[in-house]
């Protein structure tokens, strides 16, 4: 492991940073929390799986399925060890984060949670991590609460003690929450709030979306029982998700897609379903970027999370603190560098976050702006959007300079 | 480049937008948003003798949509309501002075004239509830 990464050499790795946009501007891409980009060898392990050992996997007898099983399996035992779970089989691969809680609420959650029960949620929460509760909730006749996010962007693990032990509220079967806001950046103390929830034993599902590409993971540390993730958003392809339920929880599970590939038996009256992890993966998995999510995770080893971590965090620090220089701008989430992700959420008053984006656009940066499926969040914020700037392990503080100009342009522009 | 986009008309309009607000007993209120960006508009009308005798639009969104929005609520004004059926996506687009948005923004653009036929239609529906497979493909903008 290297002491400190290299941003200009590892920029090289990635050939969209070469890319030369229609009026010549090079690339600024600051949109990693929406996906990031891929380094070479991601790109090429799909293009020599098909051109070399494209076949199905997990059946079939001659040597390129043999190869293409391997592979397959081989990234379900790096990804065992990148978040350190004690089974191979507790990793089961879906298709995004999205599916990966889906997954959870359809099948433990259809079980386990009943009438006059109650799931607690944040208010910083995804729509991928409200709505499948939401659903479930209601067809169940249960409910939803949210743990309230305050002014700077943190959450009381008091109020969070509160909610659980409501009177009249139902008994409550499980919380469900980001690690790391995607709108907000801010880091959420996962083991202290599974500490407390298991001490009322309440099973905890963390969102890693936005954590898991940034930080180093430890589930056996934080003692999640279930943990949802995308390859995309760190380095992976896209169609690639990853879900983690501890072992004990995942024998009880019932499956969720229902086909080939999930099946020990079939026969016309009941079928016999397959062993884990295999159960929930019915029909032929996403075999190319599963493999291309392996080189993925060699690439960030390689690196080291405590690095990625660390340049993120000096970028961070210099993102707020130009974006704070700039007049009239609201940033949101914690003033605080450590206690954030690399992502910064802002509003510059009477400009529209759409609006600027399409000046940004024009000096080749890509920011996103939006309600960043956050919906439940912008109306606690009283905003209908925000424009969100994120980094990742090739963005430079040349960039963020590039973004501050951008940024002074649209005022110019909006005569603000 | 954006300087062509964010012209001074433009930023007129989303500045000291026209008509913006609400009728007081309207007869018709409609309201819609674009589900990617979040841009909210409603417009109220009140219509006598099928002409257009006050529109007032409220929202919230970016200077492409307000302004839009403002500039369809002079457009139409005192005309007909049928008039509203006639309107295409390229009057919108060059009525602001935009005819080369990338289809992101177009959304933005063309969601007030949305709202707008989607009220017409809602008019004539509630009017003649029979009529409401002939209207249904009125609203569409795209």
């Amino acid at each position: 492991m290297q002491a400190l990464l290299d941003v200009y050499k590892i920029r090289q790795d990635f050939p969209i940073l070469n890319r030369k946009l229609n009026d010549g501007k090079r690339l600024v891409y600051l949109d990693n929390a929406a996906t990031t980009q891929k380094p070479k060898e991601v790109i090429d392990s799909i293009s020599r799986y098909y051109s070399e050992y494209n076949s199905n996997i997990h059946r079939a007898v001659y040597q390129i399925a043999e190869e293409a099983t391997q592979e397959y399996e081989n990234t379900r035992e790096k990804i065992r060890k990148f978040i350190n779970a004690r089974y191979p089989e507790e990793i089961i691969f879906t298709r995004n984060t999205t599916e990966s809680i889906n997954l959870v609420a359809y099948t433990w959650g259809n079980s386990n949670i009943k009438k006059g029960n109650k799931v607690i949620l944040t208010e910083y929460e995804h729509h991928s991590n409200i709505v499948p509760w939401q659903t479930l909730c209601h067809n169940k006749g249960a409910k939803v609460k949210y743990l309230e996010v305050d002014d700077d962007g943190y959450i009381s693990l008091e109020d969070l003690e509160v909610l659980i032990s409501q009177k009249g509220g139902g008994k409550t079967k499980m919380i469900a929450l980001s690690e790391m806001s995607n709108v907000l950046g801010t880091i959420f103390p996962a083991r202290e709030i599974i500490k407390l929830a298991h001490e009322k034993e309440i099973p905890v599902l963390l969102d890693g979306a936005q954590s898991v590409p940034h930080m180093k993971t430890d589930v056996q540390q934080t003692d999640c029982d279930f943990l949802a993730f995308s390859a995309h958003k760190m380095l992976g392809p896209t169609g690639v998700g990853v879900l983690y339920v501890k072992k004990e929880i995942l024998e009880d599970m019932k499956p969720f897609i229902l086909g080939g590939d999930m099946i020990k038996e079939v026969h016309k009256e009941n079928t016999i379903f397959n062993d884990l992890p295999y159960r929930f993966e019915g029909g032929t998995p996403n075999i190319a970027d599963v493999i291309g999510f392996s080189a993925a995770i060699d690439y960030l080893n390689r690196i080291g999370m405590e690095n990625v971590r660390e340049h993120e965090h000096k970028m961070t620090t210099y993102l707020l603190d130009k974006i704070q220089n700039i007049k009239s701008t609201t940033i949101y989430g914690p003033k605080n560098a450590k206690d954030r992700g690399g992502l910064v959420s802002f509003n510059m008053e009477g400009i529209h976050p759409h609006d600027c984006a399409t000046i940004l656009n024009d000096y080749g940066v890509a920011i996103r702006s939006g309600h960043h499926c956050a919906q439940v969040l912008m109306e606690k914020l009283d905003i209908v959007a925000s424009s969100r700037a994120s980094i990742y392990i090739y963005n430079t503080n040349e960039e963020i300079d590039i973004l501050i100009e951008a940024l002074n342009h649209a005022r110019r522009i909006f005569d603000i | 480049m954006s300087e062509d986009i964010y012209r001074e008309m433009i930023l007129d309009h989303y500045r000291n937008p026209r008509n913006k607000g609400k009728i007081e007993e309207p007869d018709i209120r409609i309201n819609d948003s674009n589900p990617l960006c979040g841009d909210e508009i409603s417009i109220d009308l009140k219509v006598e003798d099928e002409i257009i005798k006050d529109i007032k639009f409220d929202g919230r969104g970016c200077a492409i949509s307000q302004a839009s929005a403002s500039m369809l609520t002079e457009m139409v004004s005192n005309k007909p309501l049928t008039t509203i059926k006639e309107i295409t996506k390229d009057d919108i687009l060059e009525n602001i002075g935009l005819t080369n948005l990338g289809p992101a923004r177009i959304k933005c653009a063309l969601l007030s004239l949305k709202v707008l036929k989607l009220g017409m239609v809602k008019y004539y529906v509630d009017k003649d509830p029979s009529s409401a497979d002939e209207m249904k493909d009125q609203s569409k903008v795209f």
